[in-house]
């Protein structure tokens, strides 16, 4: 009977994590979504308590104080990151997962309580090798993920001669490793296979996000949150648990979406990202675009820009991860409710690429109270341009960068891009005419409609600021 | 860095050696401050003034003298007091104005001075510099006469037409002006509202407005009589300013008959004899019946084209007005006297030439300021001395006359104000993108989706015929919950990727129950294993639902 109330509540836990995931669909109703998770889990915990498989005080014990250190820790990170550091905290967030995983996998393996049937017994190990594998993957890799995202590793992509042969010499490792797991006929003698295993594994992971540029970033957290899923998944069918199962499918599958999603945005192949390096589909570097756009760039001041505010009736503004890194977006907010006071239309237009995580412009800004029905996907507005008096680039510049549409030979040729260029004028904020992370010139800078705003983010928008205040 | 007025005097260079002008001057290791002079406009009618206190007080800062002839500004309203507050020394005669300035600033181009007897062009000192409009198309004897006193020439109204030079572009400013002043005239003549209204004596119709040419003169002549509340058509050989139009509140009328009507510069050109004819089809049929016309089509370098007959003039009601704004060109309607407000069958035109002197406080104003953004281009090192620099484009434009050589016509302007059409669609996305089946949401070829079917059925029947009964059973339920998770997160909105993410986040640390299943059972290693898992897990469970319900409460309308 136990048996079968356990189950239930499974089920329930699983229909109540679809309903929050489901409730993302819109941002009213998000939160309600988000409590559906916690209650999910709230129940799924408590049924595992109570269930037959944990017994003794002891264990309660253990249990209440690895969940509390764990828990208040997770608490003071959740509520003392900025928001800019999102993608940083979700990083490290997924390299748990892959370490629990890992350690549930090793726990599993020396559990000397578990008994299997023959044929059973290979497909069990076989799932723990899978799940260590892909646990081990999620940890390094996200480690060094968190790494490159906190600046604490350079953002770029590190390409070891011979990197296609090192992976698949891991591979083969592993494969080995793995076969000699599955063969032993004891504890003791799968023990260093299991440890190769684990440690090739680990090395994938840190080789595989250290070869990935910073622009491919949001492919590889949203990557990593695929992972991070899967190796639930295999965590569940090891220990015959349909519930993580369902749970990490559910995870894996959102992370692979959105994995997708960003490369689609980049009009990169996912395999390609994964490959590491930008442009390097064929493994050569990206040819110089015939010298590179040609003409002069016209400056525009603070004090200029704050007038040519003040007379437009329609502006958009395209965020990137310069205004998170200038920490600018609360002035952008104030400026944006001086403007629409006096009428005019504001919108932000948001790659789907912007910033270092899929969706992190918008939760800046909503940290800002930007009003969210006037933030838009690129899709929405990007055929507005040509009636847009005035468009704002903040710390952007490959998600606007024409030649994406007018140059076939450029690295980023094909990716969609905000269509900036066609506003009346456009104006890009940025510190120096430094290329951006795709290292692709921008001819936008050269065009004669463009404006360059030099100087720091936050200061500049400041003085903008101050102009509209006059 | 306001300066001490007066203390200018003792640091001027007052004229140079005969072998060496301003210009020149300039090399020397002490770089003196240069003076410049505003004398009062000597044409009959002109009440407009080169420099306002404004532009004064700027032009100082730049490092200038400034001197002021007495009385320059008085049709500006702008009294010499002001002048003087702002730091510019006012001197008593025009002579001693062209007598000390390096630099002249004027509105009108050198005339002969009623009062002193000479040509203006004559009071310059050899190497100075003269900035104002010249015309040096319509005006070859003072080029010339200016040449041969040595001295550079800037014209306003040789500004190139870039968007670099917009602040200086003293054209744009006096046609906006013009346009406007034109609507006012026309309303001072005409004898009915302009809005339609419905009052307890009756119903007034609104006045129907056509422009022709909708330049900058004539889109603030829609602005500002569509302001008015008139009804507003306006027309244009070039079809690219339509939408500005339809932004001012008017309605675009062309004639049936395609044409592309942009020359050099964004100006516009001389069309085909057919277009001609559809455009005065048109003309005829809006003269019939609209009340005012206000007329601003001037192609560079010729006769204004003459669009309005004098027997669409007879076609007009009685009390229309027109308003001609080429009349100087000599006129878009064929009965517009220069200079003169005539009534011909009833109708009124008015040719003024001196609109923007009409509102000469305006004018002077951003006159002044369009003079004074071009002396910034000249001075860029803030030091009161000027640099002619050939080699910037719109200072090489602006520039008619370089130390008595005319340098007038300047090369063709290499950018085009109007973009250029482009050539071809750029690249469609996707088209470039080699042989990637999901790259860009092109469909799979049919081999590639076979390949996959095939390679997917294969596994599964492997699958059912290796794995035993209890594995496939949590197989069904991982397909279907990968499914359920396909479906659900396309609906996600991409504002929320990242709490999706946090939230998922959260929710995988469910693996916690793998560790909880296993902290019972026997072993310490096993059990500080699972309860390290356990505390990885619970950090990403409560901070990962944490920090969502953090990053949700900020989202808001």
């Amino acid at each position: 009977m136990i048996q079968g109330l356990m189950t239930v509540t499974y089920i329930g836990a699983i229909i109540l994590f679809i309903l929050s995931l489901g409730g993302l669909s819109n941002p009213e109703t998000s939160r309600r979504g988000n409590l559906f998770g916690i209650i999910g889990m709230v129940i799924a915990v408590v049924a595992t308590l109570v269930g037959p498989r944990v017994e003794g005080g002891d264990s309660y014990l253990y249990i209440l104080v690895a969940m509390a250190t764990g828990g208040t820790v997770g608490i003071l990170s959740a509520r003392q990151v900025k928001m800019t550091q999102m993608p940083e905290l979700v990083a490290l967030m997924h390299s748990l997962v892959g370490l629990a995983a890992c350690l549930v996998g090793m726990a599993d393996f020396i559990n000397p309580s578990a008994h299997y049937a023959a044929d059973e017994k290979s497909i069990h190990l076989i799932e723990t090798v899978v799940g260590i594998l892909i646990g081990a993957v999620t940890f390094s890799g996200s480690l060094v993920a968190f790494g490159k995202l906190s600046g604490k590793i350079g953002g770029k992509p590190l390409l070891l001669p011979a990197r296609h042969l090192l992976n698949l010499g891991l591979l083969l490792v592993v494969l080995f490793a793995g076969r000699a797991y599955v063969d032993a006929i004891d504890i003791p003698s799968g023990f260093w296979p299991l440890v190769i295993v684990t440690v090739a594994s680990l090395l994938f992971g840190i080789h595989m996000v250290m070869a990935i540029g910073g622009a491919d970033m949001p492919v590889v957290v949203s990557m990593l949150n695929s992972y991070s899923g899967w190796a639930a998944s295999a965590t569940g069918f090891m220990l015959s648990n349909d519930l993580l199962i369902v749970v990490g499918a559910l995870v894996g599958s959102s992370g692979a979406i959105l994995s997708y999603i960003m490369c689609r945005a980049m009009n990169r192949h996912f395999l390609a990202v994964i490959a590491g390096g930008f442009g390097t589909g064929g493994g050569a570097t990206p040819a110089a675009t015939g010298g590179g756009p040609q003409g002069e760039v016209q400056a525009i001041t603070a004090a200029e820009t704050a007038e040519l505010l003040n007379q437009a009736s329609s502006i958009i503004i395209v965020p990137g991860y310069g205004m998170a890194v200038a920490q600018a977006q609360h002035t952008v907010c104030e400026i944006t409710t001086r403007l629409r006071d006096r009428g005019a239309s504001v919108r932000f237009g948001i790659h789907p690429v912007a910033g270092r995580m899929p969706g992190h412009m918008n939760v800046l800004l909503a940290e800002a109270k930007v009003p969210y029905d006037i933030v838009m996907e690129m899709d929405e507005l990007n055929q507005d341009f040509p009636e847009t008096d005035v468009a704002i680039v903040i710390g952007a510049n490959d998600i606007v960068n024409p030649s994406a549409q007018e140059d076939p030979n450029s690295p980023i040729a094909g990716m969609p891009v905000l269509e900036v260029w066609k506003a009346k004028t456009s104006i890009v904020m940025k510190r120096s005419m430094a290329p951006g992370y795709a290292g692709v010139d921008n001819p936008l800078f050269f065009k004669e409609n463009n404006r360059m705003l030099f100087g720091d983010a936050k200061k500049m928008l400041d003085e903008v600021l101050s102009g509209l205040r006059k | 860095m306001e300066l001490v007025p007066g203390l200018g005097h003792l640091t001027v260079r007052r004229g140079g050696p005969p072998d060496q002008g301003c210009d020149n001057g300039f090399e020397e290791v002490v770089r003196e401050m240069m003076k410049i002079g505003v004398p009062r406009e000597v044409y009959t009618g002109e009440n407009r003034v080169a420099a306002s206190p404004d532009s004064v007080r700027q032009l100082r800062k730049l490092g200038f003298g400034v001197v002021v002839e007495s009385g320059a500004g008085h049709e500006s309203q702008f009294p010499d007091a002001h002048f003087q507050e702002a730091g510019a020394e006012i001197v008593a005669d025009a002579a001693s104005v062209w007598g000390q300035a390096d630099i002249i600033l004027k509105v009108r181009a050198p005339m002969v001075h009623p009062v002193l007897g000479h040509d203006e062009a004559d009071l310059l000192r050899e190497g100075c510099t003269l900035i104002s409009f010249i015309w040096p198309a319509q005006n070859k004897e003072l080029m010339d006469r200016l040449a041969r006193r040595k001295v550079n020439v800037l014209a306003m109204d040789s500004v190139p037409r870039m968007s670099r030079a917009q602040k200086l572009d003293a054209l744009s400013s006096m046609g906006n002006i013009a346009g406007y002043r034109a609507v006012v005239e026309a309303a001072h003549a005409f004898g009915r509202f302009f809005m339609g209204q419905v009052t307890a004596a009756g119903k007034v119709p609104p006045a129907k407005v056509f422009v022709i040419g909708a330049g900058v003169a004539g889109l603030a002549a829609i602005g500002a009589a569509s302001g008015l509340g008139a009804i507003v058509r306006a027309t244009d050989t070039r079809p690219e300013v339509k939408d500005q139009v339809k932004s001012m509140g008017a309605e675009f009328v062309s004639p049936q008959y395609e044409e592309e009507g942009t020359g050099v510069g964004g100006y516009a050109k001389v069309m085909s004899e057919a277009y001609q004819k559809a455009q005065m089809e048109m003309n005829a049929r809006q003269a019939a019946e609209v009340d005012i016309i206000i007329t601003t089509a001037l192609i560079p370098g010729r006769p204004a084209p003459k669009l309005i007959t004098r027997a669409m003039v007879e076609s007009m009601k009685p009390g229309s007005v027109i308003v001609d704004l080429a009349a100087e060109q000599g006129g878009n309607c064929e009965c517009t006297v220069p200079h003169q407000k005539v009534v011909h069958n009833g109708v009124t035109i008015i040719g003024y030439s001196d609109l923007p002197s009409r509102l000469a406080r305006q004018s002077s104003q951003l006159y002044s300021t369009n003079l004074l953004r071009l002396l910034e281009e000249l001075c860029k090192t803030k030091d009161g001395v000027i640099t002619i620099d050939m080699e910037d484009e719109v200072i090489r434009g602006t520039t008619v006359i370089k130390e008595g050589t005319i340098t007038w016509p300047p090369p063709p302007p290499r950018l085009s104000a109007a973009p250029p059409k482009p050539v071809a669609k750029a690249a469609a996305p996707g088209e470039t993108k080699g042989g990637h089946g999901h790259g860009a949401g092109a469909p799979s070829s049919a081999k590639s989706v076979f390949l996959t079917g095939l390679f997917v059925a294969v596994l599964f029947i492997l699958l059912g015929i290796g794995a035993p009964p209890s594995f496939l059973g949590h197989f069904t339920v991982f397909v279907l919950a990968c499914f359920v998770g396909y479906m659900v997160i396309w609906n996600v909105t991409p504002a929320l990727h990242t709490p999706l993410m946090s939230v998922t986040n959260a929710i995988s640390s469910i693996i916690v129950i793998g560790a909880l299943i296993q902290i019972s059972a026997p072993g310490k290693m096993l059990t500080v294993l699972a309860a390290f898992a356990i505390a990885l897990t619970a950090v990403n469970m409560f901070g990962g639902f944490w920090v969502t319900q953090r990053m949700l409460r900020m989202f808001q309308k």
